[in-house]
């Protein structure tokens, strides 16, 4: 291997500055890497269908977390890391369509009898169609140009990510047959910012 | 000269001389289970095929003892395995009360002695669809029922497990709203069916602790929670006892909870089945679930007239 020009590191740390979503995006998909590759290793145990599935819809639930919380972090720390929104709410629809496709095709094998009797009577499975259905025309706008055309329309499309959180959540809550100390700490996160969010600004205090 | 190296145990990893003397006397049928009493690791237990046993492949034993539910270890699959090691199941005393006329105190550590221990390769269908082939060794249930002689006004049987949170962490999970101890019920006339068995062991030893240890409660032809572990009181009632999961959620867990392909969980189908065993993402395997489980010829005339939408 060739040794870097003494100029080359400052190069790359400006480059990557500035293309940062090359890194980024990368990195947010190594746990669907990291669980195709455990899961071809025998590393799943031994329901490796049931835990890849359950694996990726907690990763989408993950990513949409965090996507939310980045606006009440800049209200209440002052770190303002806006800028990673279309990063996480895409990466959140990313993992929450391979959800989608590990349910479907590798769990019932595309059995469409199956899938249609738990997509039109499951409330359970009703309300994760729900709410990825929600995340596709968010998804379909996270670029510049849909920003631009839309204008205020935009904004006002993007809150669906609100109505998409709370039914991912219960669909969430419904993947446990209890409640438990594994669920519990993501769904207190999510009431916390929807609390924030949608309580009056006076009464939380005005951005302490 | 020595031409050949080979790795050498230490001695102290060579099995002290009383210790495998006494497991030849227990291959030998003589009873030696001294060595039974507060060990971790399972010992073999003396016992021959029963009926039922047909053509099934057993799921591998790593599988069957590292991926179960047992709550009262932790709600992860993996937890009964990782969080066991400290819950003794010896001693252990077995009560049989209620309506019957001849109450039993049974002392387990002789019940792993009787020779009336049977081996049982059982399908296991968990309520959450997936499904294991287990070779259980047990005593048909009837069997110690008939030993305390039920009163005829006995219509049911009521199961209790244990409850002992210093060992079992995950009886101070106070979040799952789970009510402890575990409680499981039968009619008595599906508790004195041939199927229904008291497990002691599985593959031939006795029950690892995060299965149950020291016996627990088979009935093949029931979804998996109907299994209660670790048993300490069996009591005749004649009315329907309460059971843990239809107290936690009625609409989805029934008190009889028969496997019915035709009959979904409100939040699954139940129509088919994942195999556990294949280890392999994209090598796993789904099969259709079968009407009782398979064994509707030993049980389906216990449902006969019944509504089993309705009695799920």
């Amino acid at each position: 291997m060739q040794a870097l020009p003494p100029h080359a590191v400052p190069e790359i740390s400006g480059v990557l500055k500035r293309h940062w979503r090359l890194v980024l995006y990368p990195i947010g998909m190594i746990p669907a890497v990291w669980l195709v590759w455990q899961g071809q290793h025998g590393a799943l145990g031994a329901d490796p269908v049931n835990v890849f599935e359950r694996s990726l819809g907690l990763w989408a639930f993950r990513f949409l977390l965090v996507c939310l919380a980045l606006v009440p972090l800049r209200r209440f720390t002052g770190l303002n890391l806006l800028r990673y929104r279309r990063l996480t709410g895409l990466l959140t629809f990313f993992y929450a369509s391979l959800h989608l496709l590990a349910y479907v095709g590798l769990d019932h094998g595309f059995d469409l009898s199956i899938l249609w009797a738990d997509m039109t009577h499951r409330y359970f499975i009703i309300l994760g169609m729900s709410a990825l259905i929600l995340l596709i025309p968010l998804a379909l706008t996270s670029n510049a140009l849909s920003l631009r055309l839309l204008k205020r329309r935009w904004k006002f499309l993007h809150r669906l990510i609100y109505p998409a959180a709370i039914l991912a959540g219960i669909h969430f809550f419904l993947s446990f047959k209890t409640l438990n100390s594994v669920s519990a700490p993501y769904l207190a996160i999510l009431a916390l910012i929807l609390l924030i969010r949608f309580l009056p600004r006076s009464q939380t205090g005005n951005g302490i | 000269m020595a031409l050949f190296r080979y790795p050498r145990p230490l001695p102290s990893e060579i099995t002290p001389k009383e210790m495998y003397l006494s497991r030849r006397s227990l291959i030998g049928g003589a009873a030696a289970l001294t060595t039974l009493a507060g060990a971790a690791n399972a010992a073999s237990l003396k016992t021959h095929l029963g009926p039922y046993s047909r053509n099934l492949t057993p799921t591998p034993k790593e599988d069957v003892t590292h991926y179960n539910n047992f709550y009262e270890f932790g709600m992860d699959k993996g937890d009964p395995a990782a969080h066991s090691q400290d819950f003794h199941p010896l001693p252990w005393t077995l009560e049989i009360t209620g309506l019957v006329r001849k109450p039993v105190r049974l002392d387990v550590e002789q019940l792993l002695r009787s020779p009336a221990i049977e081996e049982r390769i059982y399908r296991m269908r968990c309520v959450e669809a997936w499904s294991m082939v287990i070779p259980w060794d047990g005593i048909p249930l009837a069997t110690l029922l008939k030993d305390a002689d039920p009163d005829p006004r006995a219509t049911h049987v009521a199961f209790e497990s244990i409850v002992r949170p210093s060992e079992m962490p995950g009886q101070n999970e106070a979040l799952s709203g789970i009510q402890w101890p575990y409680v499981e019920g039968l009619r008595l006339d599906e508790a004195m069916n041939p199927l229904t068995l008291l497990a002691l062991g599985i593959y031939g030893e006795t029950l690892p602790n995060q299965n149950g240890a020291p016996l627990r409660l088979v009935v093949p032809w029931k979804y998996g929670f109907k299994g209660i572990k670790s048993i300490q009181r069996i009591r005749l009632l004649d009315h329907e006892p309460p059971t843990t999961w239809n107290r936690l959620a009625p609409d989805e867990y029934g008190f009889y909870a028969n496997v019915n392909p035709q009959v979904d969980h409100p939040r699954w189908s139940q129509a088919t089945e994942r195999v556990i065993g294949a280890h392999s993402l994209f090598g796993a395997k789904r099969q259709p679930t079968l009407m009782f489980n398979g064994y509707g010829e030993q049980v389906a005339d216990l449902y006969r007239g019944m509504d089993l939408r309705k009695n799920f």
